[in-house]
């Protein structure tokens, strides 16, 4: 903490850079590109990297909002499975008590997560560093005593059963294609909503608080107000996230929404990139894959592989996969933009010179 | 009364090893600002360690040095391989690699040891005390803890090294100034901590069982009752974990269920951190900007 100084904020990836003029243009067709990539995907591999790839997406939502919180506000929480639990509960018991269709679930849930996280960032205003992780860590291991606890609500130890919705009948797709696309819907608004939010004053003034608490105050800016909305937005995007998660699992229990989802969370954005939107999938890509990769490669320590894999993944990008690369990217872009003008510039000076002779 | 007595002393033991590991977390945490999630697998690891020697025919007390040796020495060595290169990483970047270590750890005591249970033997007698308010065993434990703390707070008093270590935890720039060599410090540091984690890992072994999930629940009861004390104090870590070991099974016998016994333990604790968010011995910190 104390070694952070504010020129930390220049390293950092997290405000956009003024891009270059026609930079803007280009990122559309590129974004369409991947987004009509993302809706053809489904349709030509199988049922069940379907329902993976669903999975990778609802993760990037979860692991998005927690990168709000951790990645752009520097509030680090091991407990964000809590609220992903009460979300897919929300829908889960909306579904199955009273008959709710799925598509109705995502508001409450996203209502209820933000409030609750709002009520739980309040105490938390008063902890930073360690403290809050305590707090959080403990919310996480009180989460599956919770569930169990509550069993008239929560099913208890059996969990709820939910049956899968079926697609509008005029389409003609599967139910995993389904909601896939729906997943999908989901996460570009989820990424659309992250990037209003945090490519402007609201994002400096979140990335200032993480950076220098103390300048970002004396600046003027409302340190409370912030890190509660922070913690309110981060809350609602795992809310929808734990919804999404419930009805395309079709399933709750407690047991699956123990500390270790919490933590996974926590690694995915990290990995993905710390304070940037684009590095959620990577995060939703690590937390889904690499726990089986690291089976295909050893299944007696399974897990001593994935613990390589994060300290691999941090000791050469430190900011994350997106973090890390991005930059570079954007640099070597920008040299062979650069190139390009200098190309042009060249013929037009040749044609200016042809002409004067 | 005799009840109430009895749950307290069980309660200070579980509460000197929380204590033991509790420490390991503040002296890492007073070198680098970190809080090693890992401390806890750290541990199990050296009482594997442990088991191998004493099955191996040593005696326990030499098993005893020679893993709290082994163990320094590997405290080193994670130091200087794994956290060195992310000194200056974001701090999600060491949250996340202490993690990784944590799940290398169990994944690596389980693939060599299994994850079957494993009776560990202790060096005390078991005979009831005090007309069966506590044991030998329980009161070698708190014994234990209580000479190693001494031991500690000698270390940091009077040794050169240890005076050395706290000029670098408080102002490191400065103490490089004075020819000290913070970041040798810095691993001995982490050497230390993995000696007093394994500790706290040998005492708890013969009450919890030795298997690779041993400690998972004692780093948790250890970090809070750290944070309780106030995470840069030893000694408000040693308080923090007793009141930890005592209110979790005072909470477990009197006020609820089992089932929610973390759960009420933890809102305790946090009540506490709300009106004392420094902890109970911590000063709150004053920052020069």
């Amino acid at each position: 903490m104390e070694k952070s100084v504010i020129g930390a904020t220049f390293d950092a990836p997290a405000v956009d850079r003024y891009p270059a003029p026609n930079a803007g243009t280009q990122r559309w067709i590129a974004a369409l590109g991947l987004i009509a990539l993302a809706v053809v995907l489904p349709f030509v591999v199988s049922k069940y990297h379907v329902f993976e790839l669903t999975m990778v997406m609802i993760y990037a939502i979860a692991v998005l909002g927690l990168n709000i919180l951790a990645g752009y506000n520097g509030q680090i929480s091991l407990g964000h499975g809590g609220f992903f639990a009460a979300g897919a509960y929300t829908a889960a018991i909306l579904m199955h008590r009273y008959g709710v269709p799925y598509w109705a679930t995502l508001p409450p849930a996203a209502l209820i997560c933000f409030a609750l996280g709002v009520l739980f960032g309040l105490p938390a205003l008063r902890f930073e560093g360690p403290y809050l992780a305590l707090v959080t860590l403990a919310l996480a291991l009180a989460t599956p005593q919770l569930l169990k606890y509550f069993d008239n609500w929560t099913g208890g130890q059996q969990g709820i059963n939910l049956t899968k919705p079926l697609p509008p009948h005029w389409l003609v797709i599967d139910r995993d294609r389904w909601l896939y696309l729906i997943v999908l819907a989901a996460l570009l608004l989820a990424m659309r909503i992250a990037a209003n939010l945090l490519h402007g004053r609201t994002g400096r003034a979140l990335v200032a608080i993480r950076d220098h608490p103390i300048a970002a105050a004396a600046l003027g800016i409302d340190t409370a107000r912030y890190k509660t909305l922070a913690f309110g937005t981060s809350t609602l995007f795992m809310g929808v996230a734990g919804a999404l998660a419930a009805i395309v699992i079709g399933y709750v229990s407690p047991e699956g929404y123990n500390l270790f989802l919490s933590l996974s969370f926590l690694v995915g954005s990290a990995v993905g990139g710390i304070a940037t939107i684009g590095g959620a999938i990577i995060g939703g890509l690590f937390i889904e894959f690499v726990p089986n990769l690291a089976n295909d490669i050893s299944d007696a320590a399974p897990w001593a592989i994935y613990g390589l894999a994060m300290l691999l993944f941090m000791y050469t990008m430190p900011q994350g996969v997106v973090g890390s690369l991005g930059p570079w990217i954007t640099r070597s872009m920008r040299q062979i933009r650069a190139q390009r003008a200098a190309f042009a510039g060249g013929d037009e000076e040749h044609d200016g010179k042809g002409r004067t002779s | 009364m005799h009840e109430l007595l009895q749950q307290i002393f069980s309660g200070l033991v579980a509460g000197a090893v929380y204590a033991s590991l509790a420490l390991a977390l503040v002296m890492i945490y007073r070198a680098t600002d970190l809080v090693n999630f890992a401390q806890g697998e750290m541990a199990m690891f050296s009482t594997y360690i442990a088991w191998t020697l004493v099955n191996a025919g040593l005696p326990f007390w030499g098993a005893f040095i020679i893993t709290l040796l082994v163990s320094f020495l590997g405290g080193m060595a994670i130091e200087r391989v794994v956290i060195r290169p992310i000194e200056n990483a974001p701090v999600l970047a060491a949250v996340v690699v202490t993690i990784g270590l944590l799940l290398i750890f169990n994944s690596l005591a389980g693939w060599i040891y299994t994850y079957t249970v494993k009776d560990f033997p202790s060096p005390f007698p078991d005979r009831p005390l005090f007309g069966a308010l506590t044991t030998t065993r329980d009161l070698g434990v708190i014994g234990v803890t209580l000479v190693m703390l001494a031991l500690l707070f000698a270390f940091f008093r009077f040794t050169k090294t240890g005076l050395a270590m706290r000029a670098a935890a408080q102002n490191p720039d400065s103490a490089r100034l004075c020819g000290i060599r913070v970041k040798r410090l810095l691993a001995i540091g982490w050497g230390l901590a993995a000696a007093i984690g394994a500790i706290a890992g040998i005492l708890v072994a013969p009450i919890l069982f030795l298997d690779p999930n041993m400690m998972s629940g004692v780093l948790v009861y250890a970090f809070a009752g750290a944070l309780l004390g106030g995470i840069a104090s030893p000694l408000g870590a040693v308080v923090g974990g007793l009141i930890v070991g005592v209110t979790e099974n005072l909470v477990g016998t009197y006020l609820i269920a089992s089932q929610l016994k973390l759960t009420v333990a933890f809102a305790l604790i946090i009540l506490v951190l709300v009106l004392r968010p420094n902890g109970l011995f911590g000063t709150a910190i004053v920052r020069r900007v």
